[in-house]
């Protein structure tokens, strides 16, 4: 039962976890608006969630016996998606792509949609106390 | 990787905005000051951003690296009344750039203000995590 559980809540615990690490990317690239050679970064969620909830973790680094040897991983990821970066518009003269517009919007729509889970985790949760209290 | 490091990577954002406001409100008031404690005009100040990890490394957060001079040369403006006043009559004043600065003000208030929005929002979203089956 506690299985049971656990599987009806596990797809908005996922997207949860998602939405909280997007969150701390999309940040990131706010705070960074000013700092030459940043480049801006983001995950492409669906992608992201579909490989989360398969159980698809990120490639593992390659073994290296010599400090030349590419490291070979994936680089950074947030639950084995990978973190990417965003393909500039309109770049600034310092190397910097942080868009703003684009980042606070992307940055709002995440904050809706992470507030949207947390509400769908509460009502799942009430049904199932429905469920069990009758 | 949690909603927490949200408020670290804003914060330092907000403290290396105010850094350079601190930069800029320097060189504004100096803007005229023709000699300094060390006996030569003031130099513009300018800060240095870089991005740097924040918790686990897939959060950025900006630190100031240095507080560099300006070096390119002085205003000479022709003063011949000036104490400071060279054989021609010159006086070599501050090479700030008070339009540049006015810009730079700007934009480093709205990049705060745009760190401040993210980090109430973040505070929105935990309150509302904290929430979930209430």
């Amino acid at each position: 039962m506690i299985n049971r559980l656990d599987e009806a809540l596990r797809f908005q615990q996922t997207a949860l976890s998602l939405r909280a690490g997007r969150q701390e990317l999309l940040a990131s690239n706010i705070a960074n608006a000013d700092t030459p050679n940043y480049k801006a970064r983001d995950v492409n969620f669906a992608s992201a969630l579909q490989n989360a909830l398969g159980g698809t973790v990120a490639a593992l680094p390659v073994a290296q016996t010599s400090p030349l040897h590419l490291q070979g991983n994936a680089g950074q990821n947030i639950l084995g998606a990978p973190v990417m970066y965003r393909k500039p518009v309109q770049p600034s003269a310092d190397g910097n792509t942080v868009d703003m517009d684009v980042e606070r919007a992307q940055f709002a729509d995440n904050a809706l949609r992470y507030e949207a889970s947390v509400k769908f985790v509460s009502d799942e949760l009430k049904e199932i106390q429905t469920a069990i209290q009758g | 990787m949690s909603l927490f490091n949200l408020f670290n990577v804003a914060g330092s954002a907000m403290t290396a905005q105010s850094q350079r406001l601190n930069v800029v409100a320097s060189n504004l008031a100096n803007a005229d000051s023709a000699t300094s404690v060390d006996g030569q005009p003031y130099r513009a100040k300018q800060v240095v951003f870089s991005a740097t990890p924040v918790g686990d490394g897939s959060a950025q957060g900006v630190n100031v690296t240095a507080v560099v001079e300006d070096n390119s040369p002085m205003k000479m403006v022709y003063d011949p009344t000036h104490p400071m006043a060279n054989a021609q009559g010159y006086v070599a004043m501050p090479n700030v750039n008070v339009v540049d600065e006015m810009v730079n003000m700007i934009s480093a208030s709205r990049a705060y203000q745009n760190n401040v929005e993210v980090m109430n929002t973040s505070k929105t979203l935990l309150l509302k995590t904290l929430t979930i089956g209430q």
